[in-house]
């Protein structure tokens, strides 16, 4: 599991950056917060160690009055997305109950991070797009079958169709993290990331970065 | 294109360079900046500009030139921080966007004429070969005896 810190920030889209010694780097623009921090989760009351982040500002019409309230009581906006981040009973310490997270305060030039967004809906697809699957001949008598799978199993034996099996259905608008992406710059005046690569889901997605999981921080050569 | 995003289209903007305004038909030097294992020096490469894709930061240029007997194309970033300096040498006559025909023609074929557009004069004094004589090339000297026989007269 992910328990590094990390934050909500929103996709803006793609552009290349030339680094000093002239090479391209093909990055995705992500602003990165700024965050804050609505909530809490201690070991003593809840059992694990969290930080609960709100990005945005939701309008004041969506906002019931229950979740009015509770942000008043903060003294902050509601925020359009919170989301929890299970985080190292050291990292919560540091960071207290309405404090603003920024760019500048987790991420470097040259770490690693994974991205998480919703990627772009292709509604009910059929198994070329979906799967890959090369679809059947347009001559040499093919009828009315160009797009089709194929066979989806057996006979009597065994008579049933494998779970899993790969087939026609939903793709896309799912949640689908990206790892091991390269932080190329951070600007934390315009508060940016840049990350190299790509990232799912649509321009103004909603996207969360965190520190890598699989891949330590590695000082990036400029 | 610059980026609908105003975000990003500060970034490309803050990245654009300062580029001399050399059109396609013109022969230029384009100083590019090369990596030797970590030595760095200057490579000059003196051709005509027989493509120019205009795309914000992400624009390039094809240079072509003849190098002993074989054609050699290379594609620049335009904005690219290797490419130091570009010298427009000669400016060259076209009706063309892209001179793609140049690759079926050879030797006095695949010559161009020397513009005659307005303001050529200019932009060669001001973007062109400083120190005449480090980069001769011949297109640029049949272009330069035109035009100053065309002065004359």
């Amino acid at each position: 599991m992910n328990t590094h810190l990390g934050l909500i920030g929103k996709k803006l889209g793609n552009t290349q950056i030339f680094t000093d010694s002239g090479e391209v780097r093909r990055v995705t623009v992500i602003e990165g917060g700024p965050c804050v921090v609505v909530g809490k989760r201690t070991p003593e009351k809840h059992g694990y160690t969290a930080l609960q982040l709100g990005f945005g500002k939701k309008r004041t019409k969506g906002v019931n009055k229950p979740e009015g309230g509770f942000y008043t009581k903060l003294g902050i906006d509601a925020p359009k997305v919170v989301k929890e981040f299970r985080v190292a009973p050291e990292v919560a310490e540091k960071f207290e109950v309405g404090q603003q997270i920024t760019v500048a305060d987790v991420f470097e030039a040259g770490q690693f991070v994974d991205v998480s967004g919703t990627s772009k809906g292709r509604g009910y697809t059929g198994v070329m797009k979906r799967h890959g699957f090369a679809g059947f001949k347009a001559s040499h008598g093919a009828h009315e079958y160009q797009r089709h799978g194929g066979s989806i199993g057996m006979n009597m034996t065994p008579g049933r169709v494998f779970k899993g099996k790969k087939m026609a259905g939903q793709h896309g608008n799912k949640k689908i993290t990206v790892l091991n992406l390269r932080v190329v710059k951070v600007l934390p005046e315009e508060g940016l990331v840049l990350v190299e690569g790509g990232v799912p889901g649509p321009r103004n997605g909603i996207v969360t970065v965190r520190t890598a999981v699989k891949k330590a921080d590695k000082r990036f050569e400029a | 294109m610059s980026s609908t995003v105003p975000q990003i289209a500060a970034l490309e903007k803050a990245q654009l360079r300062d580029v001399p305004p050399f059109r396609v038909g013109d022969t230029v030097n384009v100083h590019f900046r090369i990596r030797e294992g970590d030595k760095e020096r200057i490579q000059v490469f003196t051709g005509v500009v027989i493509r120019h894709h205009r795309a914000g930061l992400r624009s390039t240029f094809t240079v072509r030139k003849i190098s002993y007997g074989v054609g050699v194309e290379r594609i620049f970033p335009v904005h690219s921080p290797r490419v130091e300096k570009i010298d427009i040498a000669a400016r060259g006559h076209v009706r063309q966007a892209r001179l793609y025909y140049l690759r079926e023609l050879r030797g006095k074929k695949a010559r161009l004429r020397a513009s005659q557009r307005a303001g050529t004069e200019q932009v060669l004094k001001d973007h062109g070969v400083k120190d005449a004589g480090a980069a001769g090339g011949k297109k640029k000297k049949r272009g330069k005896k035109r035009k100053k026989k065309a002065a004359e007269a």
